[in-house]
């Protein structure tokens, strides 16, 4: 009884979403939403996965992790190899991705472990850099000049993929595996005293976030036409880390909530690119000051609806709770 | 003593960080079900000593077995496997997580469903889980601590929290308790509760305790034995009566005599 009572709100909450796909879909497929909206809906999704993989690594296990944007650019690289080269199925590819990232995570995963705090982010960042360098060197993909990639990524994979991710994420964190991850967050030396294996915990989260990261970068690079290492420098990976920052450490549905926001405030900041910079700073900073422990601190929306069923019905609001 | 085997038996075990030998040649016997003081003045090396029962340090001399099983490298979350739980001197609890998380964390590694069984929601997850919740509340029901459930642990009021630590420290399972100052900071009315309490889990779950203290009448009216450690070395150890009236005790640990 008390497991349904607690999986209210995550039912309703799917159920919302898939309403919010159906309408989404419908509107798609005639042609009613333009394709920049369609677009700027896709960008919503695929920041949604790096948002909440990351959240796994930063919000729950607590390892400081400023490398994102390697683990998309492997995604992104290795599924763009997958169908353009070997001409193998999208799927097949997006697997691809979402498997080379997850090695990619656990080799950086296992040395780096050693380190914490401000040193772990200082070799995650420099995992990045190396990630993008390699990729500029390497004529196979197109070096600096990028790779071409066919457009295959469609509203109906995006919206399955953020599913997957965010389900797989909140399933992982309700459990004793999440709990251990969150003890090695909190204190590291009681975890280990307590009989969990931290080392293996710490690897598990990277491996699980690089894997998400990686099917989002399949999904990005087979949503834009080309894919060059500049895109996956070291402010990609930070724009990630503010997504999660500012939607609250430890926090799912503030990740998801952070990346929907911001993903539409850059957005819509485009028409106005010579202050775009500007205002988005500013909302970080506004952000910051009046609400340090992110939108949701470390609660989730789900709480919402298990002590206040009459609130969170608007649709947008409950949807973000898992898409 | 007797005849038995001891569970625990530290053979001339140390550590030295370079040139500062923190804890040298100690020798320590536990038998199984004892309840043992080890008492010193402050820097004596009894927290190192515990870090190096539990792994955290590995010792550079001397060996140390459980069960006559060598400890030896074994990581810390090991050798909490092989039956030695501890709590801490400063007190280190899973602040932002649940009274009962806590008890489940140390509950983990006696849990049976894999990562894959709790992302796929398989059976196996939901058996398990509710297993846990189960034997977590049984361990706070004896502490006392059940009305505190959701509560997150760092609300606890103080004494509290050192007992949800130890409540903690046992659902790891363990043959041998270790307490680090478990009744640092507690008034006179808790510390008495505390140690009654000490004294029912020993029994209920058939421990051996090893307990560091600074309270002396505290020391000497409950534990069987104490080790005295000074200077990271033992300097005594015997009966409580026979430690009171070491000249070597005390002078390092008591002060001077004063006649």
């Amino acid at each position: 009884m008390t497991i349904l009572k607690k999986s209210k709100g995550f039912w309703l909450s799917i159920v919302v979403a898939l309403i919010f796909f159906g309408i989404m879909q419908f509107f798609i497929a005639n042609g009613m939403l333009n394709p920049f909206y369609i677009n700027t809906l896709m960008f919503i999704g695929i920041n949604i996965m790096l948002a909440t993989s990351l959240h796994l690594i930063i919000g729950i296990t607590g390892q400081f992790s400023i490398g994102h944007a390697g683990f998309l650019a492997v995604g992104a690289y290795a599924s763009a190899v997958m169908t353009m080269k070997l001409e193998f199925p999208f799927i097949v590819a997006v697997l691809a991705g979402g498997i080379f990232a997850a090695v990619a995570g656990m080799v950086i995963g296992i040395p780096s472990l050693r380190l914490k705090g401000d040193y772990l982010a200082i070799a995650t960042l420099g995992f990045g850099e190396i990630v993008r360098i390699i990729l500029l060197n390497i004529e196979y993909v197109g070096g600096a000049s990028g790779m071409q990639v066919s457009h295959l990524t469609t509203w109906p994979w995006v919206f399955a993929c953020v599913m997957i991710t965010v389900i797989v994420i909140r399933n992982f964190t309700n459990s004793t595996h999440g709990r251990a991850c969150i003890s090695v967050r909190e204190d590291e030396t009681a975890a280990d005293a307590m009989g969990i294996n931290t080392t293996y915990y710490k690897v598990a989260a990277f491996v699980i976030g690089a894997f998400f990261a990686g099917v989002a970068g399949s999904l990005y690079a087979h949503n834009f036409y080309i894919i060059q290492p500049s895109n996956f420098g070291f402010l990609k990976s930070f724009d990630i880390l503010i997504f999660v920052v500012l939607g609250g450490l430890g926090s799912l549905s503030g990740s998801v909530l952070a990346a929907i926001l911001l993903t539409i405030v850059t957005t819509f900041l485009q028409d106005y690119p010579e202050t775009r910079m500007i205002i988005y700073s500013l909302v970080l900073i506004l952000m910051m000051i009046f609400r340090p422990q992110g939108l949701m601190g470390t609660r989730e929306i789900t709480a919402l609806f298990t002590h206040k069923k009459t609130k969170g019905d608007q649709k947008d609001g409950s949807h973000n709770t898992v898409a | 003593m007797e005849a038995t085997i001891p569970l625990l038996k530290v053979d001339s075990a140390g550590i030295r960080f370079g040139g500062l030998k923190a804890v040298s040649a100690v020798n320590v016997e536990l038998f199984p079900g004892e309840l043992v003081g080890l008492i010193g003045p402050n820097g004596a090396g009894k927290t190192t000593f515990f870090n190096l029962l539990t792994g955290v340090y590995v010792p550079t001399e001397g060996t140390i077995t459980l069960n006559g099983e060598n400890l030896k490298k074994l990581p810390p979350y090991k050798i909490t496997r092989k039956g030695i739980s501890r709590t801490f001197q400063n007190i280190r609890l899973f602040s932002e997580l649940s009274v009962i998380d806590n008890v489940k964390v140390a509950y983990h590694s006696l849990a049976k469903h894999t990562i894959v069984g709790s992302i796929f929601r398989l059976p196996g997850h939901f058996s398990g889980e509710s297993d846990m919740d189960e034997k977590a509340l049984e361990f706070l029901r004896i502490f006392n601590l059940d009305h505190f459930k959701d509560e997150k642990a760092k609300n606890l009021p103080y004494g509290q929290q050192r007992r949800l630590e130890i409540a903690r420290a046992l659902a790891a399972n363990p043959k041998l308790l270790l307490l680090d100052e478990p009744a640092a900071g507690m008034n006179p009315h808790e510390t008495e509760e505390l140690m009654n309490l000490i004294a029912f889990i020993r029994k209920e779950f058939n421990l051996t305790v090893l307990l560091i203290e600074h309270d002396m009448s505290l020391v000497m009216g409950v534990c069987e034995r104490i080790y005295v450690l000074d200077h990271g070395q033992l300097i005594a150890h015997g009966k409580p009566e026979e430690i009171r009236n070491d000249p070597k005790v005390i002078e390092a640990y008591l002060g001077e005599e004063v006649s």
